[in-house]
């Protein structure tokens, strides 16, 4: 557990997908946030996202054939 | 098939980014075309057939075939258009492209552009000037006349002073007009005015007439546009760089022939994607009203498929007043413009981003997943032949284009 | 009545911050109603039903906003779009006039924020798998506050952040504090050496908070999701969280929360703890603490005793609670029921529970809209009858509304309700402080109390507990002060609330 137990003496770094208060808070804290303003993928088209997790999936055996020579 | 499209899109990248596109010469259609035929008529956008032209495309088909001497008058036009004895081509296919109509026949003469980097040409009309002329569909015997005149003096008088001026590099007067309030699709003045100026001396050594060179050197000047028909074949070259790279998405080519709207992406070889042209957002001339308008049409988004016109808007903010926006607006059509192109260009810098390059490489995924158009400026064009200009404004492509190419992709690429 | 509308195609909104503006704008006068929504299925049901639907709105997508409004006349109902305009169009300033376009995809955030170590996802249940996997795959910590995430989902999720040690904490997971930073619901405690592991948002708050009152402080506080420990998740991350706090060198004290685990559970769960090497406190909330005392480690019997068993643990010394049992009874002694019945008006689920639980024993019959073992379902959720021990964060009450832990509203309205029933006697409520919620829970109560007292002219006992610290953005002794002019009875935990409501009833 030893990667585990090193973050815990990390300062904590945010990207935040949603609910922008939850940025807002962590930036009044003083902590590093990155708000994201997040929109469903493909415009909520269901067909788009299918397609475009298809080439992810088949991007990731790719990359993951790379890695494996 | 083992392709990894971010190494296979840094590869069109480069290729496009590398490109060297200058002013090779001046030579008549036929001789030079790929493809040109007697009876072949070149346009702008998709593959297109007569039934389904639009106005200005129409017309422009007219007086084409009248200015080529296939027919004596508008109606034998006619007949003649919708018969199967002319073939039409995207000019695209033929190493082209067209402003509005876009129309090319045989006879026409046309600009050479040349990549030195990969040695490939690629082609377009001298572009005729504004108000009633043949790419906004007109076909008047001014029109003719006029035509006949850019073949008999206008281009004799240049392809004689280019190789007598030093060697005019495209990319370089490009990214000069940038940084001078042009975005080289609806505002040329700059490019334009650097472009006389460079030929101007060279026009001079020619040996033609006094009164000849006096009149092209006014002609070039009379039309702030001139230099469109050099922008366009530029960035032509430049994207044509990257076709045919395997598994690439970027996007190489976004034109419309006043009825469809057509892409494509450089790892679908040859392959179009369509979807209705949309209508135009913006300011109409005194006059004129929404119904007097016609789809989007021409081949000039090629600049904003290379990050320039809409993509550039950051560098030429006068646009916008044409819709109504602001400076800062401008700014954020060209802001929106990275979040789906996969680079910047080395070349074309905007002075009001701090000089950071252009967006460039339009990237199909990026478009499809963050659900964001490509921004495209562009004028209006009257939907009857020949009525010209109606007003300018922004438009995107249909989403659909790029919807079919993505669903092409997936099934070229990812079915195992 | 008329209703206008207004679409806004391509254009996206959280819906917590799309309720939020509804909620107020329809407050305004001669505003009947307001939907602002994303054209989603539920949204669109909603407008049908209200009989706001505009044929319009055909054809949208949930991408497309949608504003509709109902008003007295046409001008007001104009004026009250014109308002929802001018408060999203703040919305989106709020957000930052810089000189980048905020970023609008994980992957974009993470470019400019490379050393980005959490991703905090509150997106729509059916994406937030999706993006929980990009931030894994990326080597981040995972908060999950969404729900609607599917358990084979989750499984794939937890399964992967195991295998790279990288937290996975939810679905459906409200608070944490991690290194010292709270995240979503979560309040501000000091560092300290106690762990906590929870399945429970408010559990975690009630303990975190009373850990810090009582003066110790905490190293982290992990939330895992509710589902973690069911046969199908196996506690994988309940047992990855607890084996780190076993290595990390600050945590002194493990503090567990969470619903009895699934039986298959229990016995890898209970061997892990054996393993830890430091002292455990145990809360099964609902469970015999006879049964985790047997295996060895300390049960505790509620929140409030969970944080007294850390600290003992922590320091070596006697923790009492706060308020002694002989404070709470002289204050009970002190009022007069003017009725028999209870009405407990909870915005946190776990507090909600464990009230039903120490009180079910004591009063008798007891109604609520999610009854524990032993007590009953209200026959109609939106009228009390009898004692009623109400969660107002459960489903029935938040739909087209945000939790009520940020909008206030429901609870007020609620209030007023039960203000006007005879049969009313006492009325207990908490207030929970702390990063996310209202920045005055308090001073809206009190509002809806001073409404409930002039309208029905009674005058029930009232009491609330506090779950938060004075160093939360709130602030602890001012919410205090704000219930006590009103002439409530404050309380630092739930557990002392709860005591001081049965003696009040005992009484009668």
């Amino acid at each position: 557990m030893s990667k585990l137990v090193s973050f815990f003496g990390q300062k904590v770094k945010v990207i935040n997908l949603g609910i922008p208060s939850f940025a807002e808070d962590l930036k009044k804290q003083g902590v590093e946030v990155m708000h994201t303003e997040w929109r469903p993928p493909a415009g909520g088209n269901k067909k788009i996202q299918a397609l475009l997790a298809k080439v992810e999936a088949w991007q990731s055996k790719v990359k993951a054939g790379k890695g494996a020579r | 098939m083992l392709i990894d499209i971010q190494e296979a899109n840094a590869k069109a990248l480069a290729a496009i980014q590398a490109a060297q596109p200058i002013i090779k010469g001046i030579d008549t259609a036929i001789n030079v075309v790929p493809g040109m035929k007697k009876n072949l008529i070149l346009h702008a956008g998709p593959p297109i057939t007569w039934a389904k032209m639009s106005g200005p495309l129409k017309g422009a088909v007219i007086g084409g075939l009248i200015y080529e001497g296939l027919a004596a008058n508008p109606s034998e036009a006619e007949k003649l258009a919708a018969s199967s004895q002319i073939e039409y081509s995207p000019w695209h296919e033929h190493d082209g492209v067209g402003p509005m109509a876009g129309v090319a026949t045989a006879s026409m003469p046309v600009w050479i552009v040349e990549n030195k980097t990969n040695g490939r040409k690629t082609f377009c009309t001298l572009n005729e000037g504004l108000g009633k002329v043949l790419r906004y569909g007109a076909f008047s015997d001014e029109v003719i006349t006029r035509l006949k005149w850019i073949e008999k003096t206008l281009a004799p008088v240049l392809k004689a002073a280019i190789p007598l001026a030093p060697e005019i590099n495209l990319k370089n007067m490009i990214a000069q007009a940038l940084q001078m309030g042009d975005e080289v699709h609806n505002r040329n003045k700059a490019a334009t005015s650097m472009l006389i100026r460079e030929l101007a001396p060279a026009i001079t050594k020619t040996s033609f007439s006094q009164e000849e060179k006096a009149r092209v050197l006014e002609f070039m000047h009379s039309n702030d546009h001139f230099f469109l028909n050099l922008s366009m074949p530029a960035a032509k070259a430049m994207l044509q760089a990257a076709e045919w790279i395997e598994g690439s998405t970027i996007v190489t080519t976004m034109c419309r022939n006043g009825t469809e709207f057509g892409i494509r992406v450089a790892g679908l070889k040859d392959r179009w994607f369509t979807g209705p042209a949309q209508m135009i957002r913006g300011l109409l001339f005194p006059g004129f009203e929404e119904k007097d308008c016609n789809p989007d049409i021409g081949d000039s988004a090629i600049t904003e498929t290379c990050g320039l016109g809409g993509f550039s808007m950051a560098a030429a903010p006068a646009i916008v007043k044409f819709v109504g926006g602001t400076v800062s607006d401008a700014m954020n059509f060209t802001r929106k413009m990275y979040e789906i192109t996969d680079g910047e260009s080395q070349a074309f810098q905007i002075p009001a981003m701090d000089f950071r390059g252009s967006p460039t490489g339009i990237n199909l995924l990026k478009v499809c997943e963050k659900n964001i158009l490509p921004q495209i400026n562009t004028g209006i064009a009257h939907k009857d032949a020949g009525v010209g200009q109606v007003g300018a404004g922004l438009v995107n492509p249909p989403m659909k284009c790029f919807e079919d190419a993505l669903e092409a992709y997936v099934e070229k690429y990812c079915q195992n | 009545m008329v209703v206008c509308h207004l679409i806004r195609k391509q254009t996206y909104f959280d819906s917590v911050t799309l309720m939020l503006i509804g909620s107020q704008v329809k407050k305004l006068d001669g505003i009947e109603n307001a939907v602002v929504g994303m054209c989603t299925g539920y949204n669109i049901d909603s407008l049908k039903r209200l009989n706001m639907y505009q044929p319009e709105f055909d054809g949208l997508t949930p991408n497309d906003l949608i504003i509709c409004i109902m008003g007295k006349d046409k001008a007001t109902a104009e004026s009250g779009i014109a308002e929802v305009e001018k408060r999203l169009k703040s919305r989106k300033q709020a957000s930052g006039a810089s000189a980048e376009l905020p970023p609008a995809t994980q992957e974009e955030a993470a470019r400019r924020l490379p050393e980005a170590n959490v991703v905090l996802i509150s997106v729509p249940g059916e994406y937030a798998a999706r993006e929980a996997m990009q931030a894994l795959n990326n080597g981040r910590h995972v908060m999950l506050f969404s729900d609607n995430v599917s358990i084979e989902e989750e499984l794939e999720l937890k399964t992967l952040g195991v295998s790279k040690e990288l937290l996975v904490m939810g679905p459906d997971c409200g608070t944490a504090i991690i290194n010292g930073t709270p995240l979503a619901f979560a309040n501000a405690v000091r560092s300290g050496d106690i762990g906590l592991v929870a399945a429970s948002g408010t559990g975690l708050q009630e303990v975190t908070s009373t850990i810090h009152r009582l003066g110790c402080g905490i190293s982290q506080a992990i939330g895992v999701g509710g589902r973690d420990l069911s046969e199908k998740i196996g506690g994988r991350m309940t047992i990855m969280a607890t084996r780190a706090l076993a290595a990390d060198p600050t945590t002194r004290v493990i503090v567990m929360i969470s619903k009895p685990p699934a039986e298959k559970v229990l016995t890898p769960l209970f061997a892990e703890f054996k393993n830890i090497g430091k002292p455990v406190v145990v809360y099964f909330i609902g469970a015999d603490p006879k049964m985790i005392e047997a295996q060895g480690f300390v049960a505790a019997r509620n929140l409030e005793d969970a944080a007294l068993q850390a600290c003992r643990l922590s320091n070596k010394k006697q923790y009492n609670p706060e308020m002694t049992d002989s404070e709470i009874k002289k204050l009970a002694d002190k009022v007069k029921l003017p009725a028999a019945s209870l009405r407990g008006l909870y915005s946190g689920g776990t507090l909600c529970d464990e009230a039903q639980r120490l009180l079910q024993p004591a009063i008798g019959e007891i109604f609520s809209n999610t009854p524990v073992k032993g007590c009953k379902e209200m026959p109609d959720v939106y009228k009390s009858s009898g004692h009623c021990i109400i969660d107002l964060g459960d489903d029935n009450f938040t739909r087209g509304k945000a939790h009520p832990m940020i909008d206030p509203d429901y609870r007020a309205e609620r209030m007023v309700q039960e203000f006007a029933d005879p049969n009313v006697g006492v009325i207990c409520f908490d207030v929970v402080l702390g990063y996310g919620s209202h920045p005055d829970m308090a001073g809206e109560m009190v509002g809806a109390i001073e409404r409930g007292r002039k309208k029905s002219g009674r005058n029930p006992v009232l009491a609330a507990c506090i779950c938060g610290t004075e160093e939360d953005p709130q602030g602890w002794q001012q919410q205090k002060a704000r219930l006590a002019e009103a002439g409530v009875s404050v309380f630092p935990t739930n557990v002392a609330m709860v005591k001081f409501v049965q003696h009040c009833l005992e009484r009668k």
